[in-house]
């Protein structure tokens, strides 16, 4: 089942044809319009014309948030004002809000994708979709609430929060589809069981589209558990469009991304170089339509990959993994990357509790080496030398498993550990490398 | 016949073995024996003290990861081969030692010594057969 056949399957070589094409007119709508990067390009000697290739379009200096914050609130504006339809806002939390402006056409963008997205998923006129991610300046559930308007389904736009209302509505409106963060899907879950004594299984639900922050395929399989549904991966950002940029389709291997409206690049984190496909690495978007903010190289913060080959489904977009991480956590050691979430579930997998660590790399002969600081908790402490070195190796080899790089694992008392307010440090590089 | 011990995690670094003793000599505890397994990155401390619980809470307040483990205070007698004695019944029976240490007094004419085994209930069960003498609590706290 397709929202717009032609398009999403068609192929590889018209797609490229329609990518250039774009990228060229978004290239040169940006330097024209966007005082950012013209200055950007001058300052390096770029001109537009000089894209002629999609190849060619690694010679674009990339666009950071940061740089979207310094220019706040409308310096990336393409359009007058007058032109712009709607406006979205990321939340700050590191700084000044990010603010996005939509020109109709835009919209219509987004709807697109995000009906493709929902259709992609099974949604048909007869599903009643419940829309319990945020209304308002996050993009989560206005970009769901416009595709499904395409798509003709009944909408119930029922926004975040009120946990006993959401499964009251489920209940008694019948509702096939979900729309909400993974987290939350459990806690709806977990409140309809153990505060209202309804089986979240009972209930209608058929899919559901998660997204918005990181998680697992672990949580997947719990979501799908506990209320007899298709959980669907959805990917986007405010600064590309919102959701829609990629979602996974029935078979559920990997996020197709939209490619005629958004242009992948995998980067390494490091050096900016655009890695081979199928390897791990940030995610670059260029947006190839957009008239009101057009972006030229986002850096996603986000860490995933390109899944090589075709999909069954018959789209023939290219898919991506889910978000398997964010490069500001990355740690690079021997050439490997790495993650301490990697680390952090290989702890919580042999203790079983909440860990405490601390990552610490050295450079002694030459050679990174990583060691890793384990708080021995009450419920692992054993009295006996050998049941200690035990857990240690058992440590080391769960670790070893999860990052592939051989690991130092030593255990250490409780709370030896700094912590931080909020965020704990969890990486110390000794390596003098910066 | 068993008798309270209390283990510590300690971290090699300077000053732990000081700062939990500290924090059980200000609750008033008394240490009858004990003992530190160490590791090149940790160490274990083995206590035998007066009062293992108040110890435990005064430990943990202060931050230390502790467990309360059962093992055995045997009499042995102070003469060459005493302890050989001890261990004959042990390797006998077919049980194996964990870890064992000595007390810092004696009690009358006889050495006590702290022994954990890979079946403790077997243990108490052979030695009290074979007539040695093993110290309950009682007998550990009015030492």
């Amino acid at each position: 089942m397709y929202w717009n056949k032609d398009m999403e399957t068609l192929s590889k070589e018209k797609l490229r044809e329609l990518q250039l094409e774009r990228l060229k007119r978004i290239v040169r709508y940006a330097y024209e319009r966007v005082p950012y990067y013209r200055k950007n390009f001058d300052a390096i000697g770029l001109k537009p014309e000089d894209i002629k290739t999609l190849e060619d379009i690694r010679y674009i200096p990339f666009t950071s948030k940061a740089d979207l914050r310094e220019v706040y609130p409308f310096g990336m504006f393409a359009v007058p004002m007058s032109e712009i339809m709607e406006i979205h806002s990321s939340s700050g939390t590191t700084g000044k809000p990010v603010v996005m402006g939509y020109t109709k056409a835009d919209l219509e963008v987004w709807k697109e994708v995000m009906a493709r997205s929902l259709v992609m998923m099974g949604v048909t006129k007869e599903d009643i979709i419940q829309i319990a991610y945020g209304y308002g300046l996050f993009t989560g559930g206005l970009g769901f609430h416009y595709g499904a308007l395409a798509v003709g389904a009944t909408i119930v736009p029922a926004s975040a929060g009120n946990t006993r209302r959401q499964i009251e509505l489920m209940q008694d409106f019948g509702t096939t589809v979900l729309c909400c963060t993974p987290s939350y899907a459990l806690y709806l879950a977990e409140y309809a069981q153990d505060e209202m004594g309804i089986d979240p299984s009972s209930l209608k639900l058929k899919a559901g589209s998660f997204g918005a922050e990181m998680w697992t395929e672990e949580m997947r399989k719990e979501i799908e558990k506990r209320f007899g549904l298709k959980a669907y991966n959805v990917y986007g950002l405010t600064e590309i469009i919102g959701p829609g940029v990629a979602h996974e389709c029935q078979l559920q291997k990997g996020l197709h991304l939209q490619e005629d409206h958004f242009y992948p690049e995998i980067i390494d984190p490091e050096t900016g170089e655009v890695l081979p496909e199928g390897q791990k690495g940030e995610l670059v978007l260029t947006t190839l339509t957009k008239e009101g903010v057009p972006m030229l190289r986002f850096r996603t913060r986000d860490i995933t990959a390109f899944i090589p080959g075709e999909c069954a489904c018959g789209r023939t977009f290219i898919r991506i993994e889910r978000i398997t991480g964010r490069s500001d956590d990355m740690i690079k050691v021997r050439g490997v990357m790495l993650f301490p979430y990697q680390i952090e579930k290989a702890i919580l997998e042999v203790q079983g509790v909440e860990p405490h660590y601390q990552i610490i790399l050295t450079r002694p002969h030459h050679l990174d080496e990583i060691e890793v600081q384990v708080e021995v908790s009450k419920e692992v402490f054993s009295d006996e030398v050998k049941s200690l070195e035990a857990l240690r190796k058992k440590l080391e080899k769960r670790i070893e498993e999860a990052v592939g790089i051989r690991v130092k694992v030593t255990l250490v008392e409780p709370k030896s550990l700094p912590r931080s307010e909020g965020k704990a440090k969890r990486v110390i590089d000794k390596r003098g490398l910066n | 016949m068993k008798i309270k011990q209390i283990s510590v995690f300690l971290e090699n670094k300077k000053g732990r073995l000081y700062e939990a003793l500290t924090a059980i000599a200000k609750e008033g505890v008394n240490i009858r024996a004990l003992t530190i397994a160490d590791t090149s990155d940790f160490g274990i401390l083995r206590m035998i003290v007066n009062n293992p619980e108040l110890a435990k809470k005064a430990l943990e307040e202060a931050g230390f990861t502790t467990k309360i483990t059962s093992v055995i205070a045997v009499g042995v007698k102070d003469q060459p081969g005493g302890l050989a004695e001890v261990l004959k019944i042990l390797y006998e029976g077919d049980i194996n030692v964990e870890y064992l240490y000595a007390f810092v007094e004696k009690s009358g004419e006889e050495a006590i010594v702290v022994l954990r085994t890979d079946n403790l209930d077997k243990t108490v069960n052979l030695l009290q057969q074979a007539g040695v003498k093993l110290f309950s609590s009682t007998d550990i706290e009015s030492l």
